[in-house]
């Protein structure tokens, strides 16, 4: 009683690869086919995550490390378990209690690193742009793990597998993101990667929170995602609503002038879910503040995606690594090879 | 890469190559004593139509459907990072019990036996089967590892610089197996 009958024709089409890709910092430098890449690679994954051994040794050898400047459990873990899935060896370092207190920079620590024999870094710093530097300085594949306000890829493409895999696909749906969205790196790497997929994505939020330079993309176009002030016409015929922690460590004054007043206009309750679309889902990046940007009856209700994004966090995280791993294949074996013999490196330039 | 400088010879026509399964079949049950507690596994990707004809054709003889399932291997190959990306494919068992079944193996060329010690690896991750056996369209030699098969559709010698190229309906529109003498140095082996 076969579950699916083996075939393996349509997917050979639908599958790809990435090529040449040596970062993942954002979303806004991928392509559609990249992307739907990441999201079939993590079907694959997930099948892995699914059986009596969750364990393949494709990236046997290999070593990746978790930097992280800020603070973050959920990330790190899912980082930790999809590399050792793959059968990569797996270091953590925190900045607090290494070199960084001691006031090594972050580029220096990087180097370190790479030396030591990193092979992956994932980055979790509290400014935007440090990925971006440590990628242009350095020679390591980075994976974005959050910078600042500015972008979270791998969120992103978990949320976009999520929505996939409850709807059978992205394009067309009608996604509104609601909340704090002026600090939401989630908001903004999820409206590059679903628009790319073909989705409607909307802010929503009080003004304080959608500034203009919310909707213009570096250079200055325009993105696309429309803004609204109301939740309830935000919400109207929605697939997704997906609400925000308000980021209080990343504000200058208050955005609000009280959580009540906030709840009341913004969280996300059933009855407010009624002028949804019949079928929608609610998904959250976490960590939660049930009670105001959402009511804990939705969040652990029949809608709620929470659950499925944790888990699908690490089968996409596992497509990431792989695909990273193997679009570098040949130049991280050469890289490995020199770097492994410095000794050869200095006879030949005391010979020459 | 001219045309002209490597010749092409065609090995098994779309007959020979439906009378060879037939054979195969008929040795995998010979060898099995009949089809009970048989599993066809084939390997991605081309493994997986030859697996579903030689179930064909055991029905056929034995008028009985023996399971089958289909193996993506990619995650177990030692030179995957070595050799550039490879896509993986879907891996489907059916809802059997592997610990009670003898698996046989179907890929369609057997070449330094790679392949085939990622695919027991790859098996083994799924369950302990009593026994595992190999059947391949093509043998071209060249082992590189302590592995043998147990059925063969047809041996055929070659040089490591030539090109071995098995064609299945299912995936590339027609029946056929060719072998491309290529100059030496400058191909790199055939299908895997």
């Amino acid at each position: 009683m076969a579950a699916e009958q083996p075939n393996p024709g349509p997917e050979l089409a639908g599958a790809g690869l990435w090529k040449h890709r040596r970062s993942v910092l954002d979303l806004d430098d991928f392509t559609r086919e990249e992307i739907e890449a990441a999201l079939e690679t993590a079907d694959r994954m997930k099948a892995v995550l699914g059986r009596p051994v969750h364990k393949v040794p494709a990236l046997n050898g290999r070593t990746m490390v978790n930097l992280f400047y800020e603070a973050s459990t959920r990330t790190r873990i899912s980082f930790e378990l999809a590399a050792k899935s793959l059968g990569a060896d797996v270091v953590n370092v925190a900045a607090s209690g290494s070199s960084v207190e001691k006031g090594e920079t972050l580029l220096d620590t990087v180097r370190t690193l790479h030396s030591l024999g990193a092979d992956i870094l994932v980055l979790r710093h509290a400014d935007a742009g440090a990925p971006h530097l440590v990628a242009r300085e350095t020679g390591i594949s980075v994976v974005n793990a959050g910078d600042g306000s500015h972008a979270h890829p791998t969120q992103a493409l978990l949320d976009a597998y999520t929505m996939r895999e409850r709807f059978g696909h992205v394009a067309g749906l009608k996604i509104v993101i609601v909340g704090d969205i002026a600090h939401s790196r989630v908001a903004r790497s999820n409206a590059w990667g679903l628009t790319k997929l073909g989705a409607q994505v909307v802010f929503c939020g009080p003004p304080t929170m959608l500034p203009p330079s919310c909707f213009t993309a570096p250079g200055g176009s325009p993105w696309p995602v429309s803004a609204e002030e109301s939740l309830d016409r935000a919400i109207t015929n929605a697939h997704v609503v997906m609400p925000l922690r308000i980021q209080w460590e990343r504000q200058d004054g208050s955005p609000i002038s009280s959580l009540r007043e906030y709840a009341r206009d913004y969280g996300i309750t059933n009855e407010r879910l009624c002028r949804a679309t019949p079928d929608v889902v609610v998904m959250h990046p976490g960590p939660m503040n049930e009670g105001v940007e959402i009511s804990a009856e939705v969040a652990h209700g029949l809608r709620s995606l929470i659950a499925d994004q944790v888990t699908n966090g690490v089968a996409v995280r596992m497509a990431v690594l792989y695909l990273l791993a193997a679009s570098n294949a040949e130049e991280a074996h050469s890289d490995r090879n020199t770097r492994s013999h410095p000794a050869l490196e200095v006879a030949h330039a005391s010979s020459s | 890469m001219s045309a002209a400088s490597s010749g092409e010879r065609l090995v098994l026509g779309a007959d020979e190559m439906r009378r060879t399964l037939a054979r195969v079949a008929h040795e995998i049950i010979e060898r099995n004593q009949g089809p009970d507690d048989l599993l066809l596994v084939g390997i991605c990707t081309r493994g997986v139509p030859l697996a579903a004809r030689i179930q064909k054709a055991i029905e056929g003889f034995e008028g009985v459907a023996v399971p089958l399932g289909q193996l993506d291997v990619t995650l177990y190959r030692d030179d995957l990072l070595a050799g550039g990306a490879r896509e993986l494919h879907r891996t489907v068992f059916p809802e059997i019990d592997i610990t009670q079944t003898h698996v046989v193996l179907v890929d369609d060329v057997l070449y330094t036996g790679r392949t085939a010690r990622a695919a027991l690896d790859a098996l083994m991750d799924y369950g302990r089967p009593r026994s595992i056996g190999l059947a391949v369209l093509v043998d071209r030699g060249h082992r590189e590892l302590p592995i043998r098969p147990d059925h063969v559709g047809k041996n055929v010698p070659t040089s490591q610089e030539d090109e071995i190229v098995v064609r299945v309906t299912e995936v590339d529109g027609k029946d056929e197996v060719i072998i491309k003498q290529g100059d030496v140095g400058a191909l790199r082996g055939g299908a895997q």
